[in-house]
């Protein structure tokens, strides 16, 4: 797992994909961070963590739209299938790799919060959970579009599927308001993804949320597993 | 070292293996011969456990390689038919990260120079991998493959693509490594099976058509009965020598040298002509000056049990 891990971690910066999502993320807390906070005269970052939810959902896709894909086309699945690696292996190398790079991009808020600190009084314990909150979105939408990112051979279609994931994410609340069906609004209410971020840009840690968060995350894993597995009964 | 037990393996409707089995001893060099399409490739990739078995078992000194994939792989270096790189990297780096998924961690540095200096690569270490000719790619599959010093070696195709020198070099080195190791090597170039390897498994249609020694094969269809001889004199002279053996036919191939032609002299099923035609020559002072078609290449044994197996279905 570990050489995988190593081997994806260089991978992200051998190319501009690395860089690029890590400034993207810098600059929309940091544009947030004046706005809100500096410009705003206050210590509060709830709106900051509150307006990076939607960057979160659409630069994940790009962060992992190479991540199964590439193997797949460039056809190194061979050697990574091959190697005495497990299969579980190879899922939690390339997910931890963009963890470390999704990690990397969001301690830039914690970098502002430092900041602050010389200036004011920051809450820390209230940021910390909204710290916590975004790396849980975060990780969580990794897990799914890796896993779509595994079905395809393609980077594009695994990016597009992926903003589409998200889209669907963003407008599910509203999709609970304007069904009839009580089974439908039940369902999309439970799947709100923002619904269950909400809290943590409060400073509410919310166990439930982060349990919801780490189930999704870990179906998901299994079932990028599950494709990997499935290739070699083809 | 290596037992593969009535593999089956379907792709849908295909079925691209149908009961094969085979051994291969330590310290064998096997070539896996066939046609496109013969399931040498899928044989090699079950073994590897890059896909699974339909039905049947493959297993590498005692791990089936589906119930304990992790031990049997880590006995196999492998260079797959179409070879594929991460070409952002650099051979050096891409070796160490080869390094790092075999577990290869004491003397790693001293281990990779070894292979790059043994495979002829070790002057391109700081090169980028997606600058390598197509030879040196293949060197790179075969240092991969080196890289933990496994115990079976499996090469799919390892020569294909490449030009006739590099051809000879990448031979030699089959052999050199077969000294130490157990070697699975798949060709459909039969002369380069018939070179290197010690046992040949024929494949036709998923099916194991042969296996057994090049020799053995090769004995087994040997003619003795018929030959092609170049003789020196008229073929009216050549006719009445060997008129004196019974049982022999003659035929005119055409004059190839000054007073010289070829012929074909065929006795009767079974019968070994090759000493008579040599004697009712040498009685007649006619001279011998050359003579084809008694060596059986592996193409003729492999037409031929080819053919069988269409004859018999």
């Amino acid at each position: 797992m570990l050489a995988i891990l190593k081997r994806e971690f260089r991978a992200y910066f051998q190319s501009p994909l690395g860089y690029v999502f890590i400034a993207a993320l810098f600059f929309f807390s940091g544009f947030y961070f004046f706005t809100y906070n500096l410009y705003s005269s206050t210590t509060n970052m709830s709106t900051l963590f509150d307006l990076l939810f939607p960057v979160v959902l659409f630069l994940v896709p790009v962060l992992t739209m190479r991540l199964m894909s590439e193997d797949k086309r460039l056809r190194t699945d061979q050697l990574l299938l091959t190697a005495p690696v497990s299969r579980l292996g190879i899922v939690l190398g390339k997910y931890c790799a963009a963890a470390a790079v999704f990690i990397i991009a969001v301690s830039s808020t914690l970098l502002e919060a430092i900041v602050m600190s010389f200036f004011g009084q920051p809450h820390w314990p209230v940021i910390i959970g909204h710290v916590v909150g975004i790396l849980l979105l975060g990780l969580t939408l990794i897990a799914i579009c890796m896993f779509l990112s595994a079905l395809t051979e393609s980077q594009v279609i695994a990016a597009v599927s992926g903003f589409v994931v998200s889209l669907f994410l963003m407008l599910v609340d509203a999709l609970a308001l304007v069904v009839n069906n009580r089974f439908l609004q039940v369902v999309f209410r439970n799947l709100s993804f923002n619904d269950r971020y909400k809290p943590f840009t409060v400073g509410i840690f919310d166990l439930p949320s982060v349990v919801f968060f780490i189930s999704i995350g870990a179906l998901f894993l299994f079932l990028t597993l599950a494709v990997l597995d499935k290739d070699r009964w083809r | 070292m290596i037992h593969v037990q009535e593999l089956t393996k379907r792709y849908g409707d295909k079925l691209a293996l149908d009961h094969v089995s085979f051994d291969v001893q330590q310290g064998e060099v096997l070539g896996l011969l066939g046609l496109n399409g013969a399931g040498k490739t899928t044989t090699m990739n079950i073994l590897t456990g890059y896909i699974s078995a339909t039905s049947g078992r493959a297993i590498v000194d005692g791990h089936d390689v589906a119930r304990e994939p992790i031990e049997a792989k880590r006995l196999i270096g492998y260079l797959p038919e179409q070879l594929a790189f991460y070409t952002d990297m650099r051979v050096r780096e891409y070796l160490d990260f080869v390094c790092d998924l075999k577990g290869v961690k004491k003397g790693r540095k001293e281990h990779v120079a070894e292979v790059c200096e043994r495979v002829g690569i070790a002057h391109m270490t700081s090169r980028l991998i997606r600058n390598l000719s197509r030879g040196y790619r293949q060197r790179l599959g075969f240092a991969q493959a080196l890289i933990g010093n496994p115990k079976v070696l499996i090469l799919d195709e390892p020569t294909a693509g490449l030009d006739p020198s590099q051809v000879i070099e990448i031979r030699s080195l089959i052999q050199e490594l077969g000294k130490t190791r157990t070697v699975i090597f798949s060709s459909h170039v039969l002369s380069e099976v018939q070179a290197v390897c010690t046992r040949v498994v024929v494949l036709h249609n998923g099916r194991l058509l042969a296996d057994d020694t090049p020799e053995n094969l090769g004995r087994a269809l040997r003619s003795t009965h018929r030959m092609v001889a170049r003789i020196q004199g008229e073929p009216a002279q050549v006719q009445a020598a060997l008129a004196q053996q019974e049982g022999l036919t003659l035929e005119v191939l055409g004059q190839k040298e000054p007073n010289a032609y070829d012929y074909v002299i065929e006795g009767a099923e079974g019968q070994d002509i090759r000493a008579d035609v040599f004697r009712a020559l040498a009685k007649a002072d006619l001279p011998l000056l050359s003579t084809y078609g008694n060596e059986t290449s592996l193409e003729d044994i492999f037409l031929h049990l080819v053919a069988a197996q269409r004859y018999n279905a």
